[in-house]
């Protein structure tokens, strides 16, 4: 059973959860950009949360079903259509035998998640299929490639099809304006309170330079005591200010460990939110805590366990 | 020791701000101590210079009961069974020479020595794993003899072979892969440093020990270095 790329588009990746227990060889996580989108697409087709998908980053991605099949589109609305017919992403849909499935440019949001009842089939490469260029590590045939035309997105026969679909409250709206929860920690006490009075005051315009190792902000500057630190661990979400004081978030292929401070970190699913931003959007931060991020986490791990409608629970 | 939140499921915990043996020597320890005691929690651990970056299922426990487990771990083995006298050592060899080494004369002219000397100073010490990043398996090896430091290129290189041997300042390193980098290269291993296909994965781990060993061009072609560009 599988699918065939016809046109890849911009970027179009292969990604699990991430690849995980190497990073003290400086191996990076990869993984879902948006983490939340990510899980409700698995959760929708009652597949395992970690089963691979494709990440479809600004659209212009064909493909065409060599056999029918369940899929989940989660995350942005890319226009996306199989044949003419425009579907709705946060939903499962059927596609038949002979289909054609297109994401055509961004409506909302930036990146569309693509799963397949079963999850698809790619080579796992240090227990992972997630797609890191810059270190030759997984994708379809483990070394790293994006996906490109002709690409055969393999997977198992397919259950029967189940319709099922987020609720419209819960659905991510990616055109309101971004804030963002900043949890104090690692060289934040390096920052002096003036420094902290901007970074969360300011509106941050999301420059062009964003990818998935990093997302770079403008805005105003903001400068630590510190001319650099000993190099150390890095998290996803850890907002890194460099010598010309313009916050950068390190986000899935991060480097795993760098010198830079770092006036504190995102939550993931928070992160994920910013990963649905663009070039020119805005962006401004406020002061959290960890007791909240670990909190909405808990319940958002809650929530894909009860499920939604169509889907029984766990 | 310090354990400091990073975000709802990684935390950092803090040896002390000084670069160098000591707090190696405590960050090989508790790495191995919670690699011990918390794999069934811990998804992952990035040891550093004076840190442990760790990261946890948030679905097994919260960060309470992270703390607590860190220190119960770290606590549990004081009797240095498990402490720096076991580090490993791994010798390289390295072929030292203008033809691999791209900088070297510039870190003989740098330094005011003749190359035997410079090769000399570089491969007789040992050296300690500080830390693995900046690309998968690239280790930061510290620290270099005084006399053959030397600070990074101003332009980096776009391509660095693979295998490359480089000083930047008073640490020193081998490029595992080609990459963009801005080290003095001084010479070339013959050795692999990474490979996923095989069961080591990366050669040396934080907490080794390296040493260097200068092997002549034929022992490096022997040994199936490789002499392009690329």
């Amino acid at each position: 059973m599988s699918f065939e790329v016809l046109e890849p588009g911009m970027l179009a990746l292969v990604q699990d959860a991430g690849r995980h227990g190497y990073q003290h060889m400086g191996v990076t996580t990869g993984g879902p950009m948006d983490e939340f989108s990510f899980f409700w697409a698995n959760r929708l087709l009652d597949n395992d949360l970690n089963a691979p998908q494709i990440e479809i980053t600004f659209g212009r991605f064909s493909l065409r079903a060599n056999h029918d099949a369940c899929i989940a589109i989660t995350g942005g609305d890319l226009g996306a259509h199989i044949n003419d017919r425009a579907v709705e992403p946060w939903r499962t849909h059927h596609i038949s035998k002979g289909d054609r499935l297109d994401f055509n440019a961004p409506m909302s949001g930036l990146r569309a998640y693509l799963a397949v009842s079963g999850g698809f089939k790619p080579a796992m490469k240090l227990g992972s299929c997630a797609t890191v260029a810059r270190e030759g590590l997984g994708g379809l045939d483990g070394k790293g490639a994006k996906l490109a035309k002709g690409d055969k997105l393999e997977f198992e026969k397919n259950a029967s099809f189940v319709e099922a679909f987020l609720p419209e409250p819960e659905i991510p709206d990616y055109q309101q304006h971004l804030r963002l929860g900043v949890i104090p920690g690692y060289q934040y006490q390096s920052f002096p309170a003036v420094q902290r009075m901007k970074f969360f005051s300011c509106d941050y315009e999301i420059s062009p330079n964003i990818d998935r190792m990093g997302y770079r902000l403008k805005g105003d500057a903001i400068y630590s005591d510190l001319d650099g630190i000993v190099s150390e661990g890095i998290a996803y979400g850890a907002i890194q200010v460099p010598k010309d004081g313009q916050p950068i978030v390190l986000m899935k292929d991060r480097q795993t460990i760098g010198g830079y401070p770092k006036i504190g970190c995102l939550s993931a699913l928070d992160a994920g939110l910013l990963a649905q931003r663009g070039p020119g959007s805005s962006v401004s931060f406020y002061l959290s805590d960890v007791a909240e991020a670990e909190g909405r986490r808990m319940l958002f791990n809650q929530r894909l366990k009860t499920g939604a409608p169509g889907i029984r629970a766990d | 020791m310090r354990i400091e939140s990073v975000n709802e499921n990684t935390c950092m915990v803090y040896f002390g701000d000084q670069i160098g043996a000591e707090s190696a020597g405590l960050v090989k320890r508790a790495t191995d101590q919670l690699r011990r005691d918390m794999s069934d929690l811990i998804v992952d651990l990035v040891p550093s210079y004076t840190s442990i970056l760790v990261t946890w299922d948030l679905d097994q426990a919260d960060r309470f009961a992270i703390a607590r487990r860190v220190r119960a771990a770290i606590d549990s083995d004081d009797d240095g069974s498990t402490g720096d006298d076991s580090a490993r050592v791994v010798e390289l060899p390295v072929y030292y020479d203008p033809e691999v080494g791209l900088d070297l004369e510039d870190v003989c002219e740098h330094a005011g020595l003749p190359r035997d000397e410079v090769v000399r100073i570089h491969s007789e010490q040992l050296y300690q794993v500080y830390a693995i990043g900046f690309a998968p398996g690239f280790a930061y090896l510290g620290s270099t003899d005084e006399r053959i430091a030397i600070p990074r290129k101003s332009t980096p290189r776009l391509k660095v072979p693979t295998g490359s041997v480089g000083i930047a300042g008073t640490q020193t390193a081998i490029y595992p892969s080609c990459t963009p980098g801005g080290w003095q290269i001084i010479g070339r291993t013959p050795q692999k440093m990474v490979d996923w296909d095989s069961d080591s994965l990366a050669l040396v781990q934080v907490g080794d020990q390296v040493r260097f060993r200068a092997i002549s061009r034929d022992e490096f072609l022997e040994l199936g270095g490789n002499l392009d560009e690329l």
